[in-house]
């Protein structure tokens, strides 16, 4: 593991993401989540389908930018960054597996501030090269891109992703319920072993070729189409209701 | 919002960018009534934005185009996740993102003014976020509140003690609350409003254009040529 990653899946990362719940507030608000007991079954669903998701776009988003770092082309990378087909296509394929419009804006705009501060933290071609093709790109595509400029492999990248599709909710419950924060870190750490089995899973899923013949494009988007698309239909229109709700605390 | 940005990775250094003023202070003490009063007084001499961080509703956002002295898109509200102090902080990222897109969108403006949520004596503006700060007190809190100090109250570019209508219904001292400032602030300067009666603030005004001048005096480039101020 890369210390970098420590860094980036630290909440206390200034990009934007303590004012996001990931839907746990309006399940505190309708009732579906009321303490620990229910936040464990949230937890464990979020992780295993929208984290999951998340983990194998951050894995791909990280294998995709490891092979247009400066040092991984003979030339020395093209000085945008490049990748702009790559990009563009990578992040069709977030959106497709996010079917709720509330939450592909909010994982739009996680993704924007992370790419934001980190452009300032890990300067690179690469993620200038994100930007200019996706100012706005989803949440793990962003953080792919940004684990691999750190240094980090997709495995980590993937850990990263899965773990900040449980803390955000996690601490959002803290503060909604004033449920006992050292219960739900218990709750968390319980949850090691799928996020472990998750990253290893996702690091596995299918990359772009980093050494495409000559002649081809540097990147094969079509591999990407068999990366993992489980649904939560309930987080859908749990992040549905929240937008359109007239109080609230959390952005999502 | 923003996701029809062009790319924008601005270096922090201020160049060619409006100034950033945090107005922070306790929930009720007359903040968005500031703001309201600063677009109604510098709106017909300068180009303005307001980000609001209102802490549920969009209540402060939402008065604010209501009151009708800013063009409404001009004023975006920020949502903080139960934590105003951290937006403004310790994670300036959304609220900085905010900024960023009324300057694309309106740019280039000459002011932008950012409210924050409301929140106790600690809390101030990171300089990530905010150029200059203006931290607003009310009479009503009582007149011991300045002698207690604080980040807020002790750091802020300007104390603003608002509501002064009301100190003889709450018995508070303004002598006390002024001597008791400027013993904490070291020279900084305080000003007494009461919004009610003057709805354009205008003291703050001035102090605002002072702070406006000096910024473009110093952060001025030559392709955001300075366009005039009339205070
Ligand atoms: N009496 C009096 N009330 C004021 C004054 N300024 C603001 N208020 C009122 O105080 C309340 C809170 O003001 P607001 O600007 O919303 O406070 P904020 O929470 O700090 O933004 C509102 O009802 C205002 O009308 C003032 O100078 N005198
Ligand atoms: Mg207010």
């Amino acid at each position: 593991m890369n210390a970098s990653l420590l860094l980036l899946a630290d909440s206390r990362l200034p990009a934007g993401g303590h004012a996001h719940s990931g839907g746990a507030e309006r399940a505190v608000a309708t009732g579906a989540v009321r303490d620990e007991h229910d936040l464990a079954a949230f937890l464990h669903g979020r992780l295993t389908t929208t984290g999951r998701v998340a983990a194998s776009l951050a894995a791909a988003s990280c294998a995709l930018a490891t092979t247009l770092l400066p040092d991984a082309t003979p030339a020395g990378g093209p000085a945008s960054g490049g990748g702009e087909a790559g990009w563009t296509a990578l992040d069709a394929e977030a959106d497709a597996r996010t079917a709720s419009p509330a939450q592909r804006a909010a994982a739009r705009t996680q993704g924007r501030l992370l790419l934001r501060v980190a452009r300032r933290i890990w300067p690179s071609p690469v993620l200038d090269g994100l930007a200019l093709a996706v100012p706005s790109p989803h949440h793990p595509v962003a953080l792919g891109a940004v684990a691999a400029v750190a240094g980090c492999p997709p495995r980590d990248a993937a850990l990263a992703a899965a773990y900040h599709s449980v803390t955000g909710p996690a601490t959002a419950a803290v503060r909604l319920l004033g449920l006992d924060p050292v219960a739900v870190h218990r709750l968390l750490a319980t949850l090691s072993d799928t996020l472990d089995a998750i990253a290893g899973t996702a690091a596995a899923s299918p990359h772009p070729d980093p050494t495409p013949p000559e002649g081809s494009p540097s990147e094969a988007p079509d591999v990407w189409a068999a990366l993992p698309a489980h649904a939560a239909p309930a987080l859908d229109l749990l992040a549905e209701q929240h937008v359109r709700a007239t109080t609230r605390l959390f952005v999502s | 919002m923003g996701t029809d940005h062009a790319d924008h990775h601005h270096a922090p250094d201020g160049h060619g960018r409006a100034l950033r003023l945090g107005i922070g202070g306790p929930v009720g003490s007359g903040k968005t009534a500031l703001v309201a009063a600063l677009c109604r007084t510098l709106g017909p001499s300068m180009r303005l934005g307001v980000v609001t961080n209102d802490i549920y509703t969009t209540e402060d956002a939402d008065f604010l185009r209501r009151a009708g002295v800013l063009d409404p898109a001009r004023i975006v509200a920020v949502e903080t996740g139960c934590c105003p102090h951290t937006a403004i902080r310790d994670d300036i990222a959304a609220n900085i993102d905010a900024v960023e897109t009324l300057e694309e969108r309106f740019g280039p403006l000459d002011l932008v003014i950012v409210e924050s949520g409301g929140d106790n004596l600690t809390a101030t503006f990171s300089r990530g976020l905010a150029d200059k700060q203006i931290f607003v007190l009310d009479v009503s809190g009582g007149d011991k509140v300045p002698r207690k100090g604080g980040p807020g109250v002790t750091s802020a570019d300007l104390l603003v003690v608002n509501k002064t209508d009301l100190a003889p219904m709450v018995g508070a001292d303004l002598t006390v609350m002024s001597r008791d400032a400027a013993a904490v602030r070291d020279g900084k300067p305080v000003l007494f409003t009461s919004i009610r009666e003057d709805r354009g603030a205008h003291t703050v005004a001035d102090w605002v254009t002072g702070m406006v001048h000096d910024w473009r005096h110093v952060h001025a480039t030559p392709e955001t040529p300075h366009a005039t101020l009339h205070p």
